[in-house]
């Protein structure tokens, strides 16, 4: 690892008046999420015969699924393809990947009628199921993604293990089930990286399966059988774009400076990737003619639409542009766009496109709904915030902080 | 079906020949599973060989619902209550005058429901539209559960198992009828509801709740290949009573419940389907994905070889550096 940008922990405070309103919003949301436990889904949610699905299955889980794409794009990168240069991101995806995935499992349980059931597919097997793929495939990479986490921990105690009192006669056992640890993963970990992108292009694809089988329920402006080429691919392009965002927005929250070289050069291969998935989209579209139902307005064109030119068309060109490629402020907003992009993409297949047969009125998500939806992200961003500052996960450019180390004498010399 | 690009297939007469699709199925499969590892892998435009594995039980039963006879008496509905233990004080077991209109659906209180629909050409004229689950030779719901709670048995009824479900509703995305219905009130073990073909009456040697009980004679329990038959020669010998449409001979390739009417089926709220297996697509995609597990393995190796060949270059590139 260069030395001159060795992930660290971070040395800064954690609250902050940001931070406070972020733990009001996860009390809100995890008030909403007792009462679905003791009152049903049905006292939380607007969720009925007609409409089984909602908000926390668009959002929380396959958007949260997309959205969480960094992880094995980065580890493809940094691991597979051996470039150094972008080591510094391979952390932070890693993590936000690691805590996506976990508020998407939490999604499910809290969304699952019987939540105490959530382990039956680890034993019942349904093979034709996309849903059952989606299951297992999260659920593995979920582990493989806290193995892949487990270096950082090592790293962050080993030799640092000081128990007190009576429990003092077991550092040095601990530290040597660190080193052994540290020393098994470091020639294993190949294996789990792989895996963990292998697990990822399969379920990234199958979540678009999982909207084919609702047939003439779906509007054909999506409903198509490439669904899971198009969300693989629409989730390979954002997870680069999510990777600068958050990039940026840990160094504004953290007051250090961008990493604008490495992010650059991540932006520059948004536009190819970009590219692809419109060409797939669009092809989709001429192919089965769907184009018709964007002569008239309707809320599933227009929201069509908005998906398409302010999500895919307007960020590809402004990610082809060197003077957005150089601004933060601009690769953020181009950033941002893709991301917007691709959740109302999964928020059209899975709410909007679904017209169900009966339905007197159609669906919108309660207070309930959205509350436990923000109180998720909240507690994420927060959970983020935590492990950056306990764990080496951002790197530092040396220039810019004071070197802390553990011989160097500390208090004030002025 | 006019612009969805996913329904656009050729009709087949998948349902009524169960013999010989047995005979052509591994040569097809083989065929369908190449295709598709070669269409998963590069650009899978048409991966819409809609065709499910599963063959319906050659000696299913099911129920022809003749709606020219129905008089909307619902007991039927009162009927299937008392079967399923589901009957309240309040409710009454006489047949009932109060026809209700339009799109009640069936809920974990009654699992069919009698709806009346006024005729559009003459006014004093209405159809009773008897709606429970389908009982499809091809489950939607079976094909998507999660966990395999959802089996369609040899008898044709299509059953839902309590100790698995998990409760994740996939089955009612998945249902082309809008059938399942979930109990959204209860926090502790809620149900999927739905209509069970009086599966233990009929083990037990009777016939299902709702035929036993119709004054009108309007429900016919047998065989299903024996009610298609009953259904055409109706048709034919009543050409002025009847439609030309057998509902659900061969809709979402085909169903253990059919319906014959005087009124276009359109009218009376019946999805327009057509004629393949409804789960045939996403499982054509899924056995695709999963052929073998030779994709997921190819990828793998893939990956790891150009993991090793980059881990190389590196190498070298750090040996001339030096």
């Amino acid at each position: 690892m260069n030395a001159q940008t060795a992930a660290e922990p971070l040395d800064k405070k954690f609250l902050t008046p940001g931070v406070m309103v972020l733990i009001l919003l996860a009390v809100n949301g995890i008030a909403f999420v007792l009462a679905r436990i003791f009152f049903g889904i049905g006292a939380v949610t607007n969720l009925n015969d007609q409409y089984p699905w909602g908000l926390w299955i668009g959002v929380d889980v396959a958007a949260g699924v997309a959205l969480a794409a960094g992880g094995f794009t980065s580890a493809a990168l940094g691991h597979v393809m051996h470039r150094e240069d972008y080591h510094a991101i391979v952390r932070p995806a890693l993590l936000t990947a690691m805590l996506g995935y976990t508020f998407v499992a939490m999604g499910v349980v809290f969304d699952i009628g019987r939540w105490y059931y959530i382990w039956h597919p680890i034993f019942m097997w349904n093979g034709n199921s996309p849903l059952f793929e989606v299951g297992m495939c999260v659920m593995i990479y979920m582990t493989v993604l806290y193995i892949e986490f487990l270096p950082i921990i090592t790293e962050r105690f080993m030799g640092r293990v000081h128990l007190k009192g009576i429990l003092s006669h077991l550092t040095r056992p601990l530290e040597s089930v660190l080193r052994v640890l540290d020393s098994t993963l470091s020639k294993t970990m190949f294996i789990f990286i792989i895996a963990g992108i292998v697990l990822s292009t399969l379920h990234q694809s199958s979540l678009g399966t999982l909207m084919i089988i609702a047939g003439p329920k779906m509007h054909p402006l999506w409903q198509t059988p490439v669904l899971p080429l198009l969300f693989l691919l629409s989730a390979v392009s954002v997870g680069f774009p999510m990777v600068i965002f958050e990039s940026l927005l840990a160094a504004r929250s953290f007051g250090l400076k961008p990493e604008m070289e490495i992010l650059s050069k991540l932006g520059r291969m948004v536009a190819p990737l970009l590219g692809i998935y419109l060409a797939f989209k669009i092809g989709d579209m001429v192919i089965r003619e769907t184009f018709v139902y964007l002569a008239t307005l309707t809320t599933a064109s227009i929201l069509f639409l908005l998906e398409i030119v302010l999500g895919v068309i307007i960020p590809l060109r402004m990610f082809l542009s060197r003077f957005v490629l150089k601004s933060p402020l601009w690769l953020f907003v181009a950033s941002s766009l893709v991301i917007f992009g691709v959740l109302l993409n999964r928020i059209n297949t899975f709410i909007v496109a679904y017209t169900p047969l009966f339905a007197d009125k159609p669906y919108f998500p309660s207070i309930g709904e959205i509350s436990v939806t923000i109180g998720f992200v909240s507690l994420l961003v927060l959970l983020y915030r935590a492990l950056v500052l306990i764990f080496p996960v951002i790197s530092v450019h040396k220039e810019y902080v004071t070197p802390i180390s553990k011989y160097s004498i500390r208090g004030s010399v002025k | 079906m006019t612009t969805h690009g996913v329904f656009r297939y050729n009709t087949r007469d998948l349902a009524l020949k169960p013999n010989d699709k047995t005979d052509v199925q591994p040569r097809r499969a083989f065929l369908r599973t190449a295709l598709l590892t070669a269409a998963a892998t590069a650009t899978a435009s048409d991966i819409a060989l809609g065709e499910s594995s599963k063959v319906p039980p050659p000696d299913r039963m099911g129920v022809l619902v003749d709606l020219t006879a129905c008089v909307g008496c619902r007991s039927c509905e009162a009927a299937c209550k008392k079967a399923h233990g589901l009957l309240k004080n309040s409710d009454d077991l006489a047949p009932s005058d109060t026809h209700i209109s339009g799109r009640r659906r069936p809920n974990p209180e009654s699992l069919t429901v009698v709806n009346e629909y006024k005729s559009s050409r003459a006014p004093s004229h209405s159809t009773f539209v008897k709606v429970q689950c389908m009982h499809c030779d091809y489950p939607s719901c079976e094909s998507a559960c999660i966990v395999g709670a959802i089996t369609k048995k040899e008898g044709g009824e299509v059953l839902w198992d309590t100790d698995k479900c998990i409760g994740c509703r996939y089955c009612m995305v998945a249902c082309p009828f809008q059938i399942p219905s979930f109990e959204f009130e209860k926090a502790l073990k809620p149900n999927i509801a739905k209509c069970d073909f009086c599966f233990q009456r009929r083990k037990e040697g009777g016939v299902p709740a709702c035929v036993e009980i119709c004054p009108m004679e309007a429900l016919t329990y047998g065989r299903r290949s024996t009610l298609t038959e009953i259904a055409r020669r109706k048709i034919e010998n009543y050409p002025e009573r009847y439609k030309n449409h057998v509902y659900g001979e061969l809709e979402a390739g085909g169903t253990s419940w059919m319906y014959i009417a005087d009124t276009d089926f359109k009218e009376l709220e019946f999805p327009e389907l057509h004629g393949e297996p409804m789960p045939g697509t996403s499982e054509s995609i899924q056995h695709g994905i999963f052929a073998y597990f030779v994709p997921p393995i190819s990828l793998y190796a893939l990956l790891g070889g150009l993991m090793w060949i980059t881990k190389k270059g590196k190498e070298s590139r750090e040996e001339m550096g030096e």
